[in-house]
């Protein structure tokens, strides 16, 4: 018996999954070459779906539905909405370029991208191992085959392959370490394990090396060195539009699941994760910045650069629990919050404007391929400018209070060797920003290959501006944003 | 709005305004508005003249919000003595810079303008921040436009160094922002300026975050061996950003001194002040006598820049009022006279193309009036009595004397130097016989460069005949801060 509470709870995941399916009728009978009707309907849907999220999440009520196996709360309606909203913006800026390299012969970059969303939705409110993997296998087997929609290019089918090799290894190596627990602990769902860890009575030695597959399961998922070899070939040989969708949302719900599993179900176990996390991080920092300098690619350099930024978000997890005191948790891991999301932004900015100067026949890949962006339009090299500056943590903008807030954390937690890292971390964020200046420096110093004006759609223009405004507005403003993630984290660590 | 965030958003709202009007088929309309951008931004700053307690310590036209609450960071501003003239010298130099751009500049001039209005509203913001970590966005905000400035309309080695002066700077700066939050955390969860310096801070404690002080703001002063970035960022950068670079960012470094260093650990600072008066010293006599040997002239004034700003920094380690007081009037006069000195090597520039001193000589011929004013600019760079040169120089070296006589001694001696390399430049440049075809050519300055010139020429004569309004006002804060750091901050 399927009570009330338990559909409330997933109303969004409902309206979402049914819209799916219908769209996936409905488009057999568009014919036109862009998909606008498909199009219509999936923004609507989309918009619908964050709307509902936004408000449960301001309603800030905390539900377990269907016994437990999945929970909505504050947290994770807050990443679910901004995940849909990523999905929205990444369809916005995906489809012109989409349209032109014979990707809408078929609905399927919709659809796919709709069932990838909902795979995070259930990612992100699981509240059981297997429901979070469930969650997972749906986004990445929806991602596999976006990566291959254009099945005649070598270069994305090879990437298809490597990302769907590399991703089921890690699926296995999450399944093997849940599987771990709950051989240790006798149950799935994610209170009874974090409760059987906290007597203390069950063998720590099942438990962390359940918890060393996990670690590595999800490191492979937020990529982060050493399990980050799938992001460089995976970027750059999807199809632009694509690698938005992998790079972008997913990265939300990779938090959400970290998130669940980490703290919600092992917090007792802190020690032994945050050390993992930051061997990851030392690593991710110091691989991602040095091998991004060394890129001509631009989806290659972001995909390094995703992989040091990952790193920054791990810092911020491992600084939650200090000598078995959780007093700063809610700090650090909002700290990780606030800048996952608004990493999500500013990478939604920098491809929007690649996916932007890729033409029919022609991707805008290379670096050398924004130069003299500035004199073709002041206005798109100045919303790449301001997302490549934010990623390098400059103020006044958004990705400034991203590190100011885990170095924060870092700092906070009084530990001397978490000092040295947050040097470590900064001096690293020096040689990250070489790299962002780099494309700065192409876009606004070098003199342009092609005087062809930048022609972009309504809807590409309007959402373009809004999003680098938005990286401006956060950095003068970024109060509002901390204290939504302070107040959301606060809440899933009271119950 | 009080009148503080009026002097720094103004300037920001003509600079947005600036960038969003488009293309360089409307020059004309961009140089008005930017002009009168500028001027608006200087006129908002001239009530706080009229207004200011020269009485007083404390800061005046206070205003405290809260900005974000989590982290307790304020949107906290105030001014006083020690601040108070940079706000005023920032907005003056703004104008200046506009009109230095009015005709040199041809492409991307809304960029250019915006680039410049914006910089002059985020150093404003700078020397009037209160809460540390808004101290640290202006601080570190203020490389976006000066590296775009460098990048986009320097010479031909621009893009070295547009990185170098980013990658450099930042390379400091980020060591400050951890020592930021550091105090944060020891001051339990305080930006504020005033709690940071009633915080009793242990002797290691303290060393630590001198020294990461040290690193962002020794690397802006320049000091030496730090300095190096400057001259070769000085000769590509655009004459404008040369200027502004000289007249007020390198202030910020140095007022972040008397700001952060000596008032939160005043301890460490008295310990290390050999070391930096040191380094001070190293600056003023080796880096003078390396200006002397300089065959480019914006080489040459960037060297005299780092040397006249070791001045700045020994006044500020001797711990006296002389000293002090005489460190923040050199801080001002050198604004208007490097300022000046790059402007004219612009003017120069502008005609012949070339800052090699040997493309030049015999200028006076040819442009007299224009002579006239480069040598007032050149006296006033030695530190001749009656410019503003001479003020902060004659008290820091005063001061220095009360201090020790050998550091007084060995300081006054680097003054001959200094006037050897301007005077030399001077001679080789402008006096004698015509050098060359293009100094044959060259017309006088028109009446845009003469305005220019002469607000920088009243302003230099003004500050050295009679230097009281600028010294009147930094007495009371000077005073107040000199009685901070002499109070231990040992934890009993």
């Amino acid at each position: 018996m399927i009570d009330k509470i338990s559909l409330i709870a997933v109303y969004p995941e409902i309206i979402l999954f049914a819209m799916t399916c219908l769209i996936a009728l409905f488009d057999l009978g568009v014919k036109t070459t862009l998909r606008g009707a498909t199009y219509a309907l999936t923004m609507m849907t989309l918009a619908v779906v964050a709307i509902l999220e936004a408000m449960y999440a301001s309603g800030g009520q905390t539900t377990y539905a269907f016994g437990n196996m999945v929970v909505s709360d504050s947290m994770g309606n807050w990443l679910k909405c901004f995940a849909t909203v990523a999905v929205m913006v990444t369809l916005v800026y995906g489809r012109p370029y989409a349209g032109q390299r014979d990707m809408l012969r078929g609905g399927e970059l919709f659809t796919l991208s709709l069932f990838a969303l909902l795979g995070m939705f259930v990612m992100i409110s699981g509240n059981n191992f297997l429901v979070i993997y469930m969650g997972l296998e749906l986004l990445t087997l929806s991602s596999y085959a976006l990566v291959a929609l254009r099945r005649d290019h070598v270069v994305a089918t090879e990437a298809a392959i490597k990302y769907f090799v590399l991703g089921a290894l890690a699926s296995g190596f999450l399944l093997y370490g849940m599987s771990m627990l709950y051989g240790a602990t006798g149950s799935l769902d994610i209170t009874s394990v974090f409760k059987a860890i906290a007597t203390g009575h069950v063998t720590h030695q099942v438990l962390v090396f359940g918890v060393v597959f996990i670690v590595a399961g999800l490191a492979f998922k937020l990529g982060v060195v050493p399990f980050h070899m799938w992001i460089p070939d995976v970027y750059q040989g999807a199809p632009t539009a694509v690698t938005l969708m992998i790079g972008g949302a997913p990265k939300l719900a990779a938090f959400g699941m970290t998130m669940r599993l980490l703290v919600e179900g092992m917090l007792p176990l802190a020690i032994d994760w945050q050390q993992m996390l930051m061997v990851l991080a030392i690593g991710s920092l110091l691989l991602g910045n040095l091998a991004a300098v060394m890129q001509t690619n631009v989806k290659r350099m972001l995909a390094f650069s995703t992989i040091s930024q990952m790193g920054f978000v791990l810092l911020g997890l491992i600084a939650g629990v200090v000598n078995g005191n959780t007093l700063s948790a809610a700090n650090a891991y909002s700290s990780s919050m606030f800048y996952v999301i608004t990493y999500v932004l500013t990478t939604l900015a920098s491809f929007g404007v690649i996916l932007l100067l890729s033409r029919e026949g022609f991707e805008s890949e290379e670096i050398a391929d924004f130069a003299g962006l500035n004199q073709r339009s002041p206005l798109y090299a100045g919303i790449m400018a301001v997302s490549m500056f934010s990623l390098a943590g400059i103020p006044p903008l958004a990705g400034f209070y991203a590190k100011l807030a885990v170095l924060q954390a870092l700092v906070a937690s009084g530990n001397p060797a978490y000092l040295y890292l947050a040097v470590f971390a900064v001096m690293m964020s020096l040689i990250g920003a070489f790299y962002y200046l780099r494309v700065i420096k192409v876009m606004y110093f070098d003199a342009p290959i092609t005087a062809s004006n930048v022609v972009a759609g309504a809807d590409v223009r309007v959402v373009l501006c809004l999003n680098g405004a938005l990286i401006i507005v956060l950095g003068l403003l970024p109060a509002g944003l901390m204290a939504l993630c302070a107040q959301a984290v606060l809440q899933m660590l009271g119950t | 709005m009080g009148l503080l965030s009026l002097s720094i958003w103004t300037p920001i709202a003509f600079g947005i305004v600036l960038l969003a009007l488009g293309r360089d088929d409307q020059a004309k309309t961009v140089r008005w508005v930017a002009l009168i951008g500028a001027l608006v931004s200087l006129l908002v700053t001239l009530p706080l003249y009229g207004q200011f307690n020269n009485q007083s310590a404390a800061m005046q036209f206070v205003e405290n919000a809260p900005w974000i609450e989590r982290f307790n960071i304020n949107y906290h501003l105030g001014l006083d003595g020690i601040s108070f003239w940079f706000v005023l010298l920032t907005a003056f130099i703004n104008v200046i810079v506009v009109i230095a751009g009015w005709e040199v500049i041809t492409s991307r001039v809304n960029q250019y303008m915006g680039a410049f209005l914006i910089l002059s509203g985020l150093m404003i913001g700078v020397f009037c921040a209160l809460d540390g970590m808004l101290f640290y966005v202006f601080f570190e905000a203020t490389l976006i436009p000066m590296y775009l400035i460098i990048g986009i309309w320097g010479g031909p080695n621009k893009i070295y160094a547009a990185f170098k002066f980013f990658l450099y700077t930042l390379a400091g700066s980020l060591l400050l922002l951890v020592a930021l939050i550091y105090l944060y955390t020891q001051s339990g969860g305080s930006f504020d300026l005033a709690v940071w310096y009633s915080l009793p801070l242990s002797s290691n404690v303290q060393t630590f975050i001198f020294f990461a002080f040290f690193a962002a703001f020794a690397v802006k002063v320049p000091m030496w061996p730090v300095h190096t970035w400057l001259p070769d960022v000085h000769v590509e950068a655009p004459t404008g950003g040369s200027a502004v670079l000289a007249a007020i960012m390198l202030k910020l470094g140095a007022y972040g001194f008397l700001r952060f260093s000596l008032p939160i650990a005043p301890d460490a600072a008295h310990e290390w002040a050999h070391f930096m008066i040191g380094l001070s010293l190293v600056a003023v006599v080796y880096v003078g006598l390396v200006a002397m040997v300089q065959q480019d002239m914006k080489k040459l004034v960037a060297y005299s820049s780092v040397a006249h700003m070791g001045f700045v920094t020994l006044g500020f380690f001797i711990f006296n009022d002389l000293g002090v007081s005489g460190g923040i009037v050199q801080m001002i006069a050198h604004g208007f006279v490097s300022g000046a000195m790059f402007l004219s090597i612009g003017v120069l520039y502008d005609r012949v193309h070339s800052r090699a001193i040997a493309d030049y000589g015999g200028v006076v011929n040819t442009m007299p009036k224009f002579a006239a004013f480069a040598l007032l600019f050149s006296m006033a760079n030695c530190g001749l009595p009656g410019t503003a040169g001479f003020v902060g120089e004659w008290m820091v070296i005063l001061g220095a004397v009360k201090f020790n006589f050998w550091i007084g001694f060995t300081a006054a001696s680097a003054l001959i130097f200094g006037a050897a390399y301007t005077l030399w430049m001077f001679k080789r440049v402008y006096l004698g016989a015509i050098g060359n075809d293009h100094v044959r050519d060259l017309t006088d300055i028109n009446a845009r460069e003469f305005l220019m010139m002469a607000l920088l020429a009243a302003a230099v004569l003004y500050m050295g005949i009679y230097p009281k309004p600028f010294t009147d006002v930094m007495d009371a804060s000077v005073a107040q801060l000199l009685k901070q750091i002499a109070v231990s901050k040992l934890p009993l």
